[in-house]
This record gives structure tokens, sequence and C-alpha cells, in this order.
């Protein structure tokens, strides 16, 4: 029933997908770990983790290209629940740390002890424990993502509008992170992680298992969202998107439907970002910067809007372009290119990368045929 | 020169021992020269007080040397180092041959350089300088040095100028309060004096009050300090208005523009912070270029600086919207990605060409400096830029309105087919519309860089409240956008004591993201079906 769910109308597309990333989250850490250095098929740690932060990139830009693709909902900040999540793994791996910090502390956080508090904050109590940790990296960004989608989906706050409020949260989050009494590390965030689930975060064979989880959840929100997009109501989303006020009219109560999308994929973020902390080793304030969240946006335009292959893609072909540029001497040319790609994307390719090759082989393999009448997103 | 004023001061100590008999002569001045010998702090402060008393004729030499660490004392002798480095006996003033052996500096402590704060004021209270004379009084008003308490009365009863008068008797009040053992009716007379004086100084001496006061005594202190605190939080809260208006003015400002792109024309523009940056940064290059060529000209280098980072900024606004914008009309959040995109490409650009750092834009004199108007401390830059902010209001405000270029302005915004019908080319209006818009966010990057970083991240730290602005005080209104920037600078700067800087501005993001979910149009929205479309 649910393998029915997930798998219907599963396209060529997503067959070949869910076969690269199972194929990468099998070898990739195998070839790490069995793989002697020498080889040509070794892959280093490093390039594992490098790797591994793309994979959970793509995560978080199915997850935007599920309200904007899908539901027309420009999130500029979807980073705010990515953080968010990150941070709750976050404090969970500090909690790990123990008496090992600077200060030996056993209860509290190095920052904590060098600000001179006493206890622990009550919002700190219970991520010692992982499952409740895992929870709490669903619940955090879902819950805000609830309260917040609830407030401005049923006044009906849209486009433009919505796209600026969302951008003054993530906003007000960031100022708010980098009060040090806030205590969440303020400036510096949380880092020197120790251990995961008893295991050293930095040993080869802890990454390796990150790594593959980083795909297994990548399969698992490409399956959710394609389930959620292909089913009845991912039908009653697109017509959102397309024509909000004649759903309305309908019958449809938008704002629910809305606010149910919202909050599945504020989710998703907060697991992207879970992951993505204990293979980075840092999190901090600058992770809920606006400019991160329109970049993430970026991400799914380059690879396709409305079209979740596309988004993971684009993620992970704008982030692989950007180590790229910004290790060699081409450093400072970077922001010149990912502007220019701004500009370029939403002029010349409105579809992205995918759609776009996706007309030239229909034009090529039907060249008599019209093409398809696909209507495109709306705001 | 540096004698005049020792000379002044000797003169004025011969006038006081001319018009105070209640000087006490009985001490000889060899006592206070015997004390200084002692080595100890509380014999040196009796030996100022010794010496201001008996009007010894070197007084004022000797306790300036003193009060600069160049009084040496040993063996009985004391003698003063002059600043150029030479050697005068202390007592009579000759010069000494060779510099004297075995001589130490007197050593000062705290207490004593209060002391010879009072000492050196109450020599000079009877300058003839009235300013000089204030300033001698407010050092006496600092030191409460009881000492002084005859010089000062002699020095109010000759006193002629309102001004000085008026500060002498409140240093005399000032002194007063700490004298215990002077008349009680006295006292409480000075409290009242204080009580009117009424600033944070006043406040603070009257706390200083000994806690032997009578009951009579320490209600009338009690009174006093409550009507002091009153009047002073009233001050305060008329300074954070202050720096509300300003904020508010420069929020007003940077908006603005985005009000006329944003709000006329509907377009996301998120490279409206960048145009405030181009602005500020032709101020750097025309300074630079006027300190390079024509230094004379500096202080019109802001009035030069205005018009070119107008055209400047404008033109790259006319270019970003003929080269991108206009493909992308009616797809508002397309257009929002593609001018974040020419933001990044513009702040990479400056970046590359001046520099990552901080850049220096000097100011002209009439914007330097500041002035006290009541309790108010008022700063040049920040007035005229208040004054600039409401100049560039009422300019767009003409142009909407009595232009023609305005009025077809309005035409496209209410409905572009029936304003294209009418012969209006809105290609052209649109292009105009959006240069307008972009110059003046570079006349607003002129002011900023009055008090602001001139960086490439400029422009970046007012986009967001900028939208804030425009998105509070309803689209397409430029009232609105005025009234929705005042009353954010003044909430902003109202909230900061009490909840912090951060605090209070995440409150006013919090703030607006509801206020948008009660009126998702902003304060003063646009009626009719014009909007819906």
């Amino acid at each position: 029933m649910i393998t029915r769910f997930l798998l219907s109308n599963m396209d060529k597309r997503g067959y070949a997908f869910l076969a690269i990333v199972a194929a990468i989250g099998l070898l990739v850490p195998l070839a790490n770990l069995l793989m002697p250095a020498g080889s040509p098929f070794h892959v280093s740690t490093a390039t594992m983790s490098l790797w591994g932060k793309y994979l959970c990139y793509a995560l978080l830009a199915i997850s935007l290209d599920l309200v904007w693709g899908y539901c027309g909902i420009l999130s500029l900040g979807h980073g705010a629940f990515f953080a968010l999540g990150g941070y709750a793994m976050g404090m969970y791996l500090m909690r790990q740390i123990g008496s090992r910090g600077v200060y030996g502390n056993p209860v509290l956080p190095d920052f904590m002890v060098f600000l001179n508090w006493q206890e622990l904050p009550w919002y700190w109590y219970g991520f010692s424990s992982f499952p409740f940790v895992m929870l709490m990296v669903l619940l955090v960004p879902g819950l805000l993502a609830f309260v917040f989608g609830w407030f401005a989906f049923r006044s009906r706050v849209t486009g433009v509008y919505l796209s600026i409020i969302t951008q003054a949260l993530t906003y007000a989050l960031l100022l708010a992170f980098f009060r040090n009494d806030m205590g969440f590390g303020g400036n510096n965030g949380l880092t020197d992680f120790k251990d995961i689930v008893g295991f050293n975060v930095q040993a080869q064979g802890t990454r390796a298992a990150l790594f593959a989880m980083t795909c297994t959840m990548l399969i698992a929100g490409f399956l959710l969202a394609r389930g959620i997009v292909t089913s009845k109501l991912g039908k009653v989303v697109i017509a959102i998107r397309d024509a909000e006020s004649r759903t309305r009219f309908l019958g449809y109560r938008v704002d629910r439907f809305k606010l149910f999308v919202f909050t599945v994929s504020a989710c998703m973020a907060g697991v992207a970002g879970a992951l993505y902390v204990p293979q980075v080793g840092i999190i901090n304030p600058s992770e809920f910067a606006p400019a991160n969240s329109i970049e993430t946006v970026i991400w799914v335009a380059v690879g396709g809007r409305g079209s979740l292959v596309g988004a993971a893609l684009g993620a992970v072909v704008v982030n692989w372009a950007k180590t790229m540029f910004t290790s060699g001497f081409m450093a400072p040319y970077w922001l010149f290119a990912l502007g220019a790609l701004f500009v370029f994307v939403t002029l010349f390719m409105p579809k992205g990368i995918l759609g776009t090759v996706q007309g030239w082989w229909e034009k090529r393999r039907k060249p008599e045929a019209l093409p398809a009448a696909e209507p495109a997103p709306a705001e | 020169m540096r004698i005049l004023p020792s000379l002044l001061r000797m003169l004025a100590l011969a006038m006081t021992l001319a018009f105070a008999p209640a000087v006490a002569l009985a001490q000889s001045g060899d006592d206070a020269f015997a004390r200084l010998n002692a080595d100890s702090f509380s014999d040196t402060a009796r030996a100022i007080d010794i010496l201001v008393q008996s009007a010894h004729p070197n007084a004022a030499v000797i306790i300036e040397a003193l009060a600069d660490g160049r009084l040496l004392a040993g063996g009985g002798a004391v003698a003063v180092k002059t600043k150029e480095g030479g050697f005068l006996d202390a007592k009579t003033g000759q010069a000494l041959a060779a510099a004297p052996a075995g001589l130490n500096s007197v050593r000062l402590n705290n207490n004593v350089r209060r002391v010879i704060q009072g000492a050196l004021g109450g020599l000079g209270l009877i300058n003839p300088d009235p300013a000089k004379r204030v300033a001698a009084a407010e050092a006496v008003f600092r030191a409460r040095d009881v000492s002084v308490l005859p010089v000062l009365e002699a020095a109010i009863a000759k006193e002629s100028n309102d001004r000085a008068r008026r500060a002498l008797r409140e240093a005399q009040a000032a002194i007063l309060i700490v004298k215990t053992d002077a008349p009680p009716f006295d006292r409480i007379a000075a409290v009242d004096v204080l009580r009117e004086r009424g600033d944070q100084d006043a406040l603070a001496t009257l706390r200083a009050l000994p806690g032997d006061a009578t009951p009579g005594l320490k209600e009338a202190q009690a009174r006093a300090i409550s009507e002091i605190e009153g009047k002073l939080a009233l001050w305060r809260a008329g300074q954070n208005l202050w720096y509300g208006l300003s904020l508010g003015s420069v929020l007003l400002l940077a908006a603005i523009g985005l009000a006329i792109t944003f709000g006329v024309m509907g377009v996301i523009n998120m490279a409206h912070g960048e145009m405030v940056m181009l602005g500020a940064y032709t101020t750097f290059v025309v300074q630079e270029l006027i300190r390079a060529h024509a230094p004379y000209l500096f202080d019109w280098s802001l009035a030069i600086a205005l018009p070119a980072a107008f055209i400047v900024a404008g033109a790259v606004g006319i270019a970003i919207e003929r080269g991108v914008i206009r493909f992308l009309y009616g797809r508002p959040l397309e257009t929002l990605l593609a001018t974040w995109g020419i933001s990044l490409i513009l702040q990479q650009a400056v970046r590359t060409a001046f520099g990552p750092t901080n850049r220096e834009v000097g100011a002209p004199s009439f914007m330097s400096g500041a002035f006290e108007l009541g309790g108010l401390a008022i700063t040049w830059n920040r007035l005229w830029i208040i004054v600039f902010a409401a100049l560039v209001f009422l300019a767009l405000l003409a142009i909407l309105k009595l232009t023609p270029m305005g009025l077809q302005m309005r035409a496209v915004t209410q409905n572009r087919r029936m304003a294209s019908a009418m012969g209006i080319r809105t290609g052209r209006i649109d292009a105009l519309t959006f240069g307008l818009g972009s110059g003046i966010a570079g006349l607003a990057g002129v002011a900023l860089s009055q008090i602001d970083n001139v960086s490439p991240n400029l422009g970046q730290s007012y986009i967001i409240d900028s939208f804030m602005v425009v998105v509070f005080g309803g689209v397409g209104n430029l009232w609105g956008t005025l009234i929705s920037a005042m009353s954010l600078g003044v909430a902003n700067k109202l909230l900061e004591p009490y909840a912090g800087a951060v605090l209070g501005k995440i409150a006013l993001l919090v703030f607006i993201i509801l206020f948008i979910q009660k009126r998702p149009r902003g304060l003063f929205a646009l009626k009719g079906r014009a909007v819906e479309a």
C-alpha cells in the first residue's frame, strides 16, 4: 500500500535518480573504507564529506521545490528550518562532549562555562538523548513552519509579501542566534564535536555511515515529496500554484493544503540540517543569513523548478561549481559567476537545466509534434 | 605664552586677598613648605589649602607644578621644575642656577588630585574672562573642596556676569552640601540651587549629602532628587525620540527609492541596497578628486556628490531595467532572483575596484560637531540628514504630483493598458521610473556615507529594513512610507533602552510579520480593483 503510494506514477527519471543515489550511497562509503589509499577507486574521507554536504543541500533543495515548484510559495526563509534542524543536532553533539571540553564541565558546554552560567537552561534538557533529538529535528522546524504558515496562509498573505516576511523571519532568527544570552553559543555557534551515538564523529567509519545515512534520507525525502505531488492532494496543490483563487472557489481549503505542504517541507529541511552538521563539524548563526536562503532558491531554479530531480541536481551542480571556483585562482570571481547565474537562469532558462534538456530531447524525438503544452508555473 | 595665565592667577590671588578678609592668614607659607617635605598625602593636601588661603605669591605656579608632577621636595627645600626644564625656588620664585640635588617629585594620589583641582578652580575664580570663571566654577563644583569656600564667596560678592554668577552659586551650593558644619538653612537653600540646575552632575552632588543631615535637609534632598530624576527621564525620552527620528530619516532615505520601484512599478529590486552603496562610493570618489585637485572645494564636496550620485545610480538603474527587468514584468518572483544576482555582481565589482575594506569619507565642516538644546545633544550630521530626507521626500512628492512625467507614471501604475492606449510610451516611463527610484537611492548613499561605513556590504545592511518599511507603510503610497519609516525608527529607539538593540529589532520584525497577517497590504493600502491585478 505504502509502496504503491510511493512508487506510483514513478517515471524513468525518478527511477534513474533513485538508482544513482542508492549506488552512490552504497559504493562511495565502500570505496572509502575498503579500497587502499593508493587505488584509483579510493575516495578520500574529505571528498566523501564534501559530497555528503552537497547531498544535504540536495535534500534542502527538494524541500524548497516542494513548496515553490509545486505550491507556488517562494520561501526566502528555508535556510531557517535547515539551520534549526542543524542546531538541534548540534545541541545533541554538544551534550555528547561531556567532560571532554576545554573546561571539563560534565554538564555545561564550554561556551556556557565561559559565560559563567551555573546550570543548563531548560530548553537544553533532553538533548542528550538521541531519539529525543530525532524528534526535535522534525518538531522544531515543523512547529515554527506550522505556526508561521497558519498565520500567513489563513490571512492570505501571498506572493512577494510572503517572500519578504519569510525573509524577515530568518533575519530575526539570525539576530537572535547571534546573541550570547540566547544560550546557543552566540557568534561562534556550536562546534568541537566529539561523539555521535557513541562513535567518534571524526572517524572514517562514522563519516561513511553518515554519508550512507544522507543518501538514505535523500531517497526517503524524494519518495515522500514524490508521493505527495503525485497524489490527489498533490493535484490540488499544483492547482493552487496555477490558479489559487479558482481552487478556492472550487471549494478547497487552500490555506490547509498550503500549510500541510509548508510544514512537511520545513521538516525535510530540518532533517537536511541535522545531517549537515555532523559532517561539516560546525553550526553557527550565519546559516540563518537571508543570503543563504536565497541561494537555495537559485539551486532549485538552476536545476529546474517543479521537478524534484531537477532541484536535487541543481543543488549538487551549483555547489560543486562553487567548490571548484572558490578553491582556485578564480575565487574572487565566484560572486560574479553566481550573480550571472541568477540573471541567466531567470532570463533564459526558466525551466532550469532539466526542463531545457527535456525540451531539446522532445523536439529531436518528435520534430513534427508541437512541444508538450506544459503550463509554465505561475506565481 | 605659558607664563601669562600663571601671572593672571597670581594677580587674581592678590585681589582675593584684598576682597576676602575672611581668609585666614594665621598660618604662614613656611608651614606649607614644611608639609610638602613630609612626603605624606594628607600633608600635601593640607599644604595646598594653606597656600591658597595664605595667598602665597607663588601658589599658582606651585600648585600647577604639583599637578604636573614637576614639584620637587626634599631636605626642607622645595623647587619647581619649569616646563622649559629650568628650576625655580618655590618659596621665592628665584631661578636656580643648577638642578637641586637630592629632591624627589612630590607624589600624588586621587585625594590630592581632587584638592588640586579645587584649588586651581579657586585660583581661576577671579579671572577677568567670564568664560574662564565659569569653567573654574565648574571645576570647583565637581571637586567640592570645602577650603575653596571663602574664595568662592568673595568671588560671588563681586560677580557681575549673570552666567558666571549662577555657576559660582552652584559651586557654592555643591560645597555647602558636603560641608556638615554650615548653617542648615544655607544648606537647604543649596539643595534648591542644585534642583534648579537639574542635570546629572547636580544629581550626583545631591547624592553626596553626608548621612548626618537634619531631617528637613534630607527631605529637601529627596524631593530635589526625585524632581531632577523626573526631568532627566523626560529629557532622555526626548533624546531617544530624536535618535528615533534620526533613524527614521535614514530608513526613509533608504526606502523611498524602493517605494517608487516596488510601490509604483511592482518590481522587487533586491539590488536597491547596491544603488545606495554606489551613491556612497560616488561620494568617496568625488571627495578623492577634490582632495587631489581642488582642496578648497572640500566643504562643497557633498553638494557636488549629490548630482553625481544621482546620475551614477540612476544610469545603472536604467541599464538594469532595460537589460534585465523589462523581460520579467509580471513575474515578480523571477525579478527578485534576477535582481539579487545583479546585487551580487555589483557588490563584487565594487569589491574588486575599491577593495573589501571600509573607505574613508570625510565630513565637511558644517556637518561635524554637535550642539546642546536643553538636555538634548544634537549632532549636526544627524540634523542635516533629517533635513535632507525631508527635502528628498518633498521633491519626490512634487515630481509625482506636479510634473507631466509624474502624471504619466501614476497613469501607468493605475492601468498600464489604458495608459498605453492613451499614447503614453509605457516602456520609457518604466525605465525613467526605475532610474528615478535608483537615483534617489544614490542620493541616500551620499547621506549614509556620513554616518555609516562605506564598504561593499553597505547596501546589504539596509535592504531588509527598506523592504520592511515599504511593506509596513503600504505599497504605492509615499505618505505611508514616510509614516512607516518614522514610526519604525522611533519605535526601534524607544524599545532599545528596555530590550537592547538586538531584541528591540527582533521585536519589530516579529511585529511586522504579525501586522502583515492583519493588513496584508500595509498601513495605507490602495483601494479598489487595481491592486488585485
